[in-house]
């Protein structure tokens, strides 16, 4: 029998401290959707989508209202588009926005490509149409993997990286450069990751599969409230509590929805995902433990142990973990990132380093319209090589506001937040960047 | 068995539980335990329900709960026992 203290600490939870499913995923192969040319590719992409995840919404919304507890987000991940698109990968990239409209998720993930080994023609042909497909679409977003533990860094793929960002933010400069939230520069990117704006189906995966990504930094946040200066082991004992707690219902919603659209549940993805409200934040969990802002002396330690916690209260909790499984650092989506960049005590530097010990990387940074390309290249192989060297997922989603320099403040709305400009480190590495090629992987690459 | 909760939360006035209760009779949903307390000053009541039986879909029992809530000046929910199961029991 479920006793009244438990009923109100799960109601507490869900009305007080913010703690929701953030994500329903659908992920949908599209590697059946290949045609000879790239306009019947989209139509086929469109009516698969269509087709696959028309109950998508629907079931979300059924499962919402049943138990009680908010499902945030509906958002389906797709096949890497390079794999089908020819030419014209514009068509393709329109198609799938229009499928998400259609069927009304908010956002589709995949237009992307895997290049951490080297590059297709259909991947190069991608890279140069990202920055317009961005521009002309609004629900569609997109990765790119240029290293792996597995096969080192391909730095033409960087470099190549360093302009579509930059492109990117000046053909949507009217939105602060808006279009460059919806890029993603993996390092080790997973296949089964629910999290926009990374999210892509991958290879190995089933022709159409669910995957859930729970949310729930406040609930941490106040379970912390109640240890207030006990030692470390009652602290990671309180997280792991917790993420246990939160991981079961992102479990029982996974397989509810799973089974309610007809099939199979893929994983749960452990992240703790903030977002820009009061009261949702991981900055505050760091804060909690004793930082009077987050960027203090013992960050990176309090992230490191958040993280490991998460992951060791969340296992249990569910048959299948995967994706990311990690705490998140966004910059705009966490009001205690976004008030200790404001304050100056957060720097990018410090962000690198919080990066080596949480998923996933630098994320909703804002940074001065007039960041170089090869300054963002020369950012996205600093964390590409903690990614492979470390054996972990790192990411770039950096957004070069056009007109807008350090100090000044992006606003991206809802669930995107707003971001300080953030300084970056400007000494030149243009003779670095350009000269290409590959960085060979590390030597415990070799693990056969 | 389908069992929910149905909670209800404001203040105390005469005939919250009469009016929750019928409605849920209305619908075929039989209380299983009531639990009641003063928390903070707020009035919780927190039902068990069985809803095998029950003779409308999960939706309408949600809208009929929020109708008979805003008659009564309260906060009527009701969701499933599961989320409770999931979250409290291994």
């Amino acid at each position: 029998m479920i006793e009244v203290n438990e009923i109100l600490q799960t109601m507490q939870m869900i009305h007080e401290q913010h703690f929701d499913i953030r994500t329903i995923t659908m992920g949908i192969s599209l590697l059946d959707c290949k045609k000879n040319t790239d306009a019947e590719t989209a139509e086929c992409v469109f009516e698969k989508v269509t087709r696959c995840a028309g109950r998508l919404v629907a079931v979300g919304e059924e499962l919402e209202a049943e138990l009680g507890v908010p499902i945030v987000n509906k958002r389906i991940s797709v096949t890497p588009v390079s794999m089908i698109c020819g030419d014209n990968p514009l068509l393709i990239g329109q198609a799938l926005d229009k499928a998400a409209r259609t069927v009304g998720v908010n956002f589709i993930g995949g237009f992307g490509a895997l290049m951490h080994k080297g590059s297709t023609r259909a991947e190069e042909c991608l890279l140069e149409a990202m920055p317009e497909v961005f521009a002309k679409t609004e629900r569609l977003c997109g990765s790119v993997n240029v290293g792996s533990t597995r096969s080192g860094i391909n730095m033409d793929a960087v470099r190549k990286m360093g302009h579509v960002i930059k492109k990117t933010a000046e053909l949507t400069a009217d939105t602060d450069g808006f279009g460059c939230a919806k890029i993603v520069v993996f390092a080790n990117a997973v296949e089964d990751n629910p999290f926009m704006a990374g999210a892509f189906h991958g290879v190995g995966e089933p022709e159409c599969v669910i995957n859930v990504g729970v949310s729930g930094p406040g609930c941490v946040q106040r379970a912390l409230m109640d240890v207030h200066g006990q030692p470390f082991d009652v602290v990671a004992e309180t997280i792991k509590r917790t993420a246990f707690k939160i991981t079961r219902v992102g479990e029982l919603v996974a397989q509810e929805a799973a089974k309610r659209l007809g099939v199979p549940f893929g994983i749960v993805d452990l992240s703790l995902a903030p977002t820009p409200a009061r009261g949702d934040s991981v900055a505050y969990i760091l804060q909690e433990m004793g930082l009077e802002m987050t960027g203090a002396p013992g960050t990176t330690a309090a992230l490191a142990m958040l993280n490991d916690m998460v992951k060791k209260g969340g296992v249990m909790a569910s048959s299948h973990v995967g994706g990311l499984s990690g705490a998140f650092i966004p910059v705009s989506e966490d009001i205690g990132m976004i008030e200790a960049a404001q304050a100056k005590c957060l720097t990018i530097e410090k962000m690198e380093a919080m990066t080596c010990v949480c998923s996933v990387g630098l994320d909703m940074i804002a940074i001065p319209g007039d960041t170089s390309a090869n300054t963002i290249a020369g950012i996205i192989a600093d964390e590409a090589a903690i990614g492979m060297v470390n054996n972990k997922t790192t990411a770039v989603r950096v957004i070069p506001a056009p007109g807008k320099k350090a100090g000044d403040v992006v606003n991206f709305g809802g669930l995107f937040g707003f971001a300080p400009i953030m300084q970056v480190n400007t000494a030149k590495n243009d003779e670095f960047v350009e000269r290409g090629g590959h960085i060979p992987a590390p030597l415990h690459s070799l693990r056969n | 068995m389908k069992k929910a909760l149905v909670s209800v939360t404001g203040v105390d006035r005469p005939g919250i539980i009469a009016k929750v209760s019928t409605a849920l009779y209305e619908m075929n949903v039989n209380v299983l335990e009531i639990s009641q307390t003063i928390l903070d000053g707020y009035f919780t009541m927190l039902m068990i329900v069985d809803m095998t039986a029950c003779t409308a879909a999960f939706e309408e029992v949600v809208k009929k709960l929020n109708a008979v809530g805003e008659e009564l000046g309260e906060l009527v929910q009701i969701q499933r026992a599961d989320i409770f199961d999931a979250m409290h029991r291994i």
